[in-house]
């Protein structure tokens, strides 16, 4: 029986010929990923763990300081000096610090630590974004990483995977986080979960590295244990350029069995929103911005849009323009690696001469944490991920997730808005 | 882990999400008692004046989907519920309650067939949940062989020590 591409990775982890779904395996894993938060509660499991003096290996261990940066208060400060005096401790080498890391999950790819057919654990539940590269890469909780800092490897059960095909071109201003969000939408927040997502299809063969990276980084919303595609030459291209360890590009079997296939056609796929409480509550742009909906606070970054092609559109939208009186808009780059780079093509003066309050990366606003954190009776539109109930901030403010250039448009007219209303809008 | 757990039933709807488990401004506290004081604050901010220890969380479907984040289970044990019943559990959630010590038990049936209020009874070595306010009984979902030999070991530290001492 054929494998699928999440069956043959893990296989190959666990060291067997093949595996199937439901049977459980220990798999080695390539590198584990924790931020201040998470690290924090792992290195306290870790230190209760008789034998445990040491992490099986220095450098396939990457801890960034991302969730609460530059520190909120004096007790964030101890989570991030928590980290730091461990990374010290343990020699390991992928210690990104606040000014020379961002988001985890921009930085590691950009670091060249995520490769095709490697298996990565993080204390986060984005770690699925690396999926994008053709690696089986999975979120889990402290104690889950602080048993595979200390073993290298992890028990997982094999997941069913579902093969989901795209075709079709998208439209003008219909971006991968629009397919992504029609996706949820159909999916459901636990419609894939104890499941492997498998990306396929012209439109997803297409799609940037950044548009995989947002596809992937979201298959967690629809409760799925890890998102993939296939590597190809995009990939291949990005990757090498950041490292030149050896790696292996694993191909799904041609008669690999899958739970289900879904076929969603995108040739006339509008912008998308979820709107409040759930991302899987999907409506078409043309019905959200019938509703005329004002937002107080407009907000662009997050490990799902916070890349240089994200800001890139919304400075095409934004350049020359000032944003609506009625609202504010925060604007975090993913990474060090975007900021300067934004910086270098003059889209942060872009930003900040249209209105917008340009930050230092980091996760801070897109959970509640600090940076841009909602008010009650606040409404934002985000370029993040997620939407429930108290996610930035107060239990009475509302979120709706959109792409980068809906939330560009919404910042100039002060409400829900189609980005293909917007003009003068210049290819990008 | 306690031979029966019992309290009365805090019934909640489906989708229950870590976000209002326990909000993101307190994720940088670790002390389980403290997460304990906020445990379901976004979604009710009385439940931990209301509750009392032993008591047990009720849930529809996808109990403890988004985050990764390990204090979601740990604020529900620090606020001094004994047990959590849903119809199913998040992945995430549910290898961190199992790594925590937070019994967890999936049963459809007990579910609909519990009342807020009612006083419940469960047995976590058989899985079984008594409705002694109904007079009812469930049986939940068994634990696949490796978990539950992970939950009988005392979880995964246990199990991580003696896969050290068996590589030494």
């Amino acid at each position: 029986m054929g494998m699928t591409l999440t069956e043959k990775i893990l296989a190959r982890h666990a060291g067997v010929e093949s595996v199937e779904p439901g049977r459980i395996v220990n798999a080695k894993v390539d590198l584990v990923l924790a931020n201040e938060l998470s690290a924090a509660v792992a290195i306290g499991v870790m230190r209760q763990i008789k034998g445990a003096d040491r992490v099986f290996d220095p450098e396939r261990i990457a801890l960034v300081e991302d969730h609460f940066v530059p520190a909120k208060d004096a007790q964030s400060a101890k989570l991030a000096k928590l980290m730091k005096d461990f990374a010290i401790e343990q020699k390991i080498t992928h210690f990104f610090d606040v000014g020379r890391g961002g988001i985890e999950h921009v930085v590691l790819p950009e670091e060249g630590l995520v490769a095709p057919g490697e298996l990565i654990v993080g204390g986060d539940s984005h770690t699925c974004t690396y999926g994008a590269f053709g690696a089986f890469a999975t979120g889990m909780g402290s104690t889950d990483i602080a048993a595979a800092f200390v073993l290298g490897e992890v028990w997982l059960k094999v997941p069913a995977s579902i093969k989901i095909v795209y075709n079709g071109k998208l439209g003008p201003m219909v971006f991968a986080k629009d397919v992504m969000l029609r996706t949820v939408g159909e999916l459901g927040i636990d419609g894939a979960t104890y499941r492997a997502i498998e990306y396929h299809g012209s439109t997803v063969d297409e799609l940037s590295i950044t548009g995989r990276i947002t596809m992937a980084n979201m298959a967690i919303e629809a409760g799925a244990k890890n998102g993939i595609f296939h590597a190809d030459a995009k990939t291949l291209a990005y990757v090498t350029e950041r490292t030149n360890r050896p790696f292996v590009v694993d191909r799904a079997d041609p008669d690999a069995v899958y739970e289900r296939v879904v076929n969603i056609d995108v040739g006339a796929l509008e912008p998308q929103v979820a709107c409040p409480h759930t991302p899987d509550n999907v409506h078409p742009i043309s019905e959200v911005a019938a509703d005329k909906i004002a937002v107080d606070q407009v907000f662009i970054g997050s490990c799902t849009n916070g890349y240089i092609e994200d800001l890139r559109v919304v400075a095409n939208i934004l350049e020359g323009k000032r944003i609506a009186s009625s609202l504010r808009v925060i604007v975090n780059p993913g990474s060090q690696k975007v900021w300067m780079q934004a910086a270098q093509e003059g889209i942060l003066t872009t930003l900040a001469a249209a209105g917008c309050a340009v930050n230092t990366p980091g996760c801070g606003a897109c959970f509640g944490g600090h940076m841009g954190t909602l008010g009650d009776g606040e409404r934002a539109v985000s370029t993040t991920n997620r939407n429930y109930v108290g996610r930035m901030g107060s239990p009475k403010a509302e979120v709706y997730l959109a792409s980068p250039a809906t939330c560009a448009a919404s910042a100039l007219t002060g409400m829900i808005t189609d980005p293909r209303t917007v003009a003068a809008f210049a290819e990008v | 882990m306690e031979s029966k757990l019992r309290g009365h039933a805090h019934k909640y709807g489906k989708n229950v999400d870590t976000d209002v488990i326990i909000p993101g401004k307190y994720c940088n506290i670790v002390d389980q008692a403290e997460l304990g004081k906020h445990a379901l604050e976004g979604l009710d901010p009385e439940f931990t004046t209301r509750m009392k220890a032993g008591d047990i969380i009720v849930a529809d479907r996808n109990f403890g989907c988004g985050s990764s984040r390990e204090v979601a289970p740990i604020a529900i044990k620090g606020s001094g519920t004994s047990a959590v019943i849903a119809k199913s559990f998040a992945r995430i959630f549910y290898r961190n309650a199992l790594n925590i010590g937070l019994p967890i038990f999936e049963s459809s049936e007990a579910v609909d067939g519990i009342d807020a209020g009612d006083e419940i009874e469960v047995e976590p070595a058989s899985g079984l949940v008594r409705n002694i306010t109904k007079g009812t009984e469930y049986r939940a979902a068994e634990f696949p062989p490796f978990m539950r030999a992970l939950i009988d070991a005392g979880g995964l530290v246990p199990y991580v020590e003696r896969r050290l001492a068996d590589a030494n």
